[in-house]
């Protein structure tokens, strides 16, 4: 099958274009460096069905960034059949500046000019024979949006697949062409592909070549002896790319003329999107509407208290005579009215509820009461399935924000406020998006790096992400942070929830600051990014976008949470003899029993009751997947309090404890039974937010990590969990008269071995370093 | 009078003459189109006074003052 490429600049429509030729559903954006990976589908109105290869947008074949790599590898390596370039009609001259290189290459090329929708609505026009006849490669007009003239387009790249093409070089620089000339003869002679491509990115003293070909750098640097540019000295690269800048410009100036026929004139003037810029990146009001804009968007999503209306909710009285229905709860609770996202995570959950009592109901009137098959289905499988589920809607709601904000092309905004900022910790503004995203899921976000220029500052990036508390660990601030209040009597539960959140933006701070002077030691890396033009979101691309999170969320519930929950069902609810037993002695019990002791310093330790060990069990269900966590809690709670009240619970408590959907009574009740103290819940929350993430969040790592880093990447984690929680333990144990007298020295010891490594490692690096400069 | 792009009021206007630096970040800058001959005009400054925003044939471009500081540029006349 031939295999067609779309090569282009980032953002100039690549992606929308293999959607409409595919009828693929690839995520779009108005953010330099969307795809990230290269993605296939086909294209199927030719004689023959071809793969289309939409491949990550490039500025130049000069690899700078990952995707930039992955790009230039694939047209090199893989020698697909025809590249088309997509080549942004708005802004053709920087764009042409990637054609002028793709030229090169011994490959059938097409140039695609895409926007011309937009082009014509600003009464342009575009010379496209002019284009063509200079290039030497067929060009044709195209929108990729309004799917105009794709078909043309693909019959063309079809015909040009069946030719061959000999790369071409824009240079004029006489002394240039030579040495260009005598080194695409040596590649040649090496019996390298496309000679003439490479011998030019060697004389440009690419990374990539300089490394490969060292047998052929004499012949460049013999050349730069002789050679004296008048303006660029023996500075080839500042050579050619002008020639190529020059190359555009000379041909190109009037290929855009305005209908009325006379040269348009490039001005500086304002435009709508500029004014919108204006407001949006104003000195004073940016980063305020910016802070307006998060808060309001994590509003729509969380609040329980919407637009803070239910003070007036609650006096007026609305709708009193639905008060106790079903919608209570759904619309709103005695704190307020819940916002759009909690209504549709209600609205989830009662219906998964529902669908558990009907099943259960149905299996107990066939099988009769305390079957274990009804136990396995209903508590092992449903429960751990619809506990991931159920979250869908307020991720998907939260991503349905980001969308907007990055189709609009506010995101690409928002890192050039933020850069500022994040340079004082060694990161550019451009990793705020995958940070931020880590706040609905660390797996996005992860992927998302990859527009980061610098593995260092990637790997860092990737090591705090999941310290963005995700919406899986959501459910655990809300159920321990309501078990503290219950049981201590503290007032406010949003305290808690809002503290821990800071708890992780602050651990994710100082680790950043402390990895970028230690082991990712670095300059911020540099911050030249495209800032483009503000445009109205597409609907399409949109929902595209959240039916790709949707999926992949599916799929996540039904492999490994699925898998996992039926796992730790087994493991509770089975002794070491295959027998069925009561969950202390079970598998899972006596595991749990054996690493208690481990997380003593952590305030979940020994110094617990006999089930103290619940704890530590559901810590390691959380590597699973963070549901897990108060699933397990739910699942052991009942259990695990009445072993120890060593007789059976009155079954209307069992009953209060499994109808509670967040967890709170089941964690009360284990608040109570293990006599675990507040500093101790708080501890074990931020365990549970700096440790090891989910199961799919370290696949993701493992992917994205540079080689060699995952392993030291795990290690970071549990230390950065461990010191961090028995820090934050011994750190509160300071505000109770009991704990007083150990809390001080304790955490003044750990500080003080805090810097003391810090100090240390820096010493041996540095020893490391000078050892290997001599 | 020469300048380098990080000293730019903005508002202001010149035409690239020299660009510094080495490796990676001058090839970068070159591939975004920041090379000798082209017009660079300040557009603004982000709110805490970096990175800028300057229009460059014809499109958007944000960098950071130490990295415009390698751009050297002919002032060109402010009033337009």
């Amino acid at each position: 099958m031939k295999r067609f490429a779309l090569a282009g600049n980032p953002n100039s429509g690549k992606t929308t274009l293999f959607n409409s030729l595919t009828g693929s559903t690839a995520h779009v954006g108005n953010w330099p460096g969307v795809t990230v990976e290269k993605k296939d589908g086909y294209y199927k109105k030719l004689k023959e069905q071809v793969a289309i290869i939409d491949l990550p947008g490039i500025y130049s074949l000069s690899p700078y960034t990952n995707e930039e790599v992955i790009s230039r590898n694939y047209v090199l390596d893989e020698k697909p059949d025809c590249v088309i370039n997509i080549v942004d009609a708005t802004n053709l001259e920087r764009n042409l500046y990637l054609t002028t290189q793709l030229l090169e290459i011994d490959v059938p090329l097409v140039v695609a000019v895409n926007m011309m929708d937009v082009l014509e609505k600003d009464n342009k026009e575009l010379n496209v024979d002019e284009l063509s006849k200079t290039l030497g490669v067929p060009v044709v007009k195209v929108s990729a949006l309004k799917e105009e003239n794709l078909d043309e387009l693909m019959k063309v790249a079809y015909e040009e697949s069946l030719k061959e093409r000999k790369g071409k070089s824009v240079l004029s620089n006489k002394n240039l062409i030579h040495l260009v000339g005598d080194l695409a003869i040596a590649f040649k002679g090496k019996k390298v592909d496309n000679p003439l491509f490479h011998a030019i990115k060697l004389a440009e003293n690419d990374e990539i070549e300089v490394k490969d070909h060292e047998d052929l750098l004499e012949m460049v640097s013999e050349f730069k002896k002789t050679l004296n540019d008048e303006t660029f000295g023996d500075d080839i690269e500042a050579i050619i790319a002008d020639d190529r800048y020059n190359y555009i410009s000379k041909n190109f100036s009037n290929v855009i003329t305005s209908k009325s026929g006379e040269e348009v004139v490039k001005t500086v003037k304002e435009n709508k999107s500029d004014r919108i810029d204006k407001v949006l990146t104003h000195k004073v009001f940016g980063l305020i509407i910016f802070a307006a804009i998060m808060f309001l968007v994590f509003h729509f999503t969380f609040s329980e208290n919407f637009f803070f209306v239910g003070k007036a909710f609650e006096a007026n009285g609305v709708a009193p005579s639905l008060e106790g229905s079903i919608y209570e709860g759904l619309f709103w609770t005695d704190a307020g009215i819940n916002s759009p996202g909690v209504i549709l995570f209600n609205f989830f959950d009662m219906s998964f509820s529902a669908i558990i009592d009907a099943v259960a109901g149905a299996m107990e009137g066939a099988l009769g009461a305390g079957h274990w098959l009804t136990g396995f289905i209903c508590d092992g499988v449903l429960s751990g399935l619809f506990a991931i589920l159920g979250f869908l809607p307020q991720i998907l709601v939260l991503f349905l924000f980001f969308a907007i904000m990055e189709d609009t092309g506010y995101m690409a905004r928002v890192a050039f406020i933020l850069d500022r900022i994040f340079r004082k910790f060694g990161l550019s503004g451009r990793a705020f998006i995958p940070m931020i995203m880590g706040f609905g899921c660390s797996v996005p976000a992860m992927i998302n790096t990859r527009t980061l220029a610098d593995d260092k500052e990637r790997t860092a990036t990737i090591r705090v992400i999941p310290f963005f508390s995700c919406g899986a660990k959501l459910p655990i601030l809300v159920a321990i942070a309501g078990g503290i209040a219950q049981v201590f009597g503290f007032q406010n539960v949003d305290v808690i929830t809002y503290s821990m959140y800071a708890v992780g933006i602050i651990s994710a701070i100082v680790c950043v600051l402390l990895m970028r002077n230690t082991t990712m030691r670095g300059e911020a890396a540099p911050f030249i990014m495209e800032l483009p033009a503000y445009h109205w979101p597409q609907f399409k691309a949109l929902m595209i976008h959240l039916w790709d999170k949707a999926k992949h969320f599916v799929k996540k519930a039904f492999t490994i949470i699925l898998a996992s929950t039926i796992v730790i069902w087994f493991l509770s609810n089975f002794g070491w003899n295959w027998q069925m037993a009561d969950i202390q002695d079970s598998i899972l019990g006596s595991l749990g029993q054996l690493f208690q002791p481990l997380f003593t310093p952590l305030g979940f330790g020994s110094q617990l009751s006999s089930i103290g060990w619940v704890f530590t069990v559901a810590a390691v269900t959380g590597l699973i997947a963070k549901e897990n966590v108060i699933a397990t809690f739910i699942t052991l709670g009942a259990v695990a309090v009445a072993a120890l009240n060593s007789g059976a619970l009155p079954p209307e408590i069992i009953e209060a404890i499994e109808a509670d959907e967040e967890g709170i009574e089941a964690t009360a009740a284990m608040i109570q039974a293990t006599g675990i103290t507040w500093q101790g819940c708080i501890s074990f929350i931020a365990f549970n937010m700096l440790t090891i993430p989910c199961f799919a969040a370290v696949a993701t790592a493992k992917a994205e990590l540079p080689k060699g880093q995952f392993k030291w990447t795990l290690l970071f984690w549990i230390c950065a969990s461990y010191v961090g929680s028995a820090f934050i333990y011994s750190f509160l144990s300071m505000f109770a008269k009991e704990t007083l007298a150990w809390a001080i020295p304790t955490t003044i010891g750990i500080l003080a071995l805090g810097v003391g490594a810090f100090f240390l490692t820096r010493y041996l690096l540095d020893k490391k370093a000078n050892k290997a400069a001599i | 009078m020469l300048k380098n792009l990080d000293q730019f009021e903005v508002g202001e206007t010149g035409l690239i003459k020299k660009v510094e630096g080495e490796g990676r970040l001058r090839r970068r800058l070159f591939d975004m189109g920041v090379t000798p001959g082209a017009t660079v005009y300040l557009r603004k400054k982000a709110p805490l006074g970096d990175p800028l925003e300057v229009t460059i044939r014809g499109y958007e471009l944000t960098l950071r003052k130490s990295e415009a500081q390698l751009v050297v540029l002919e002032v060109e006349d402010a009033k337009r």
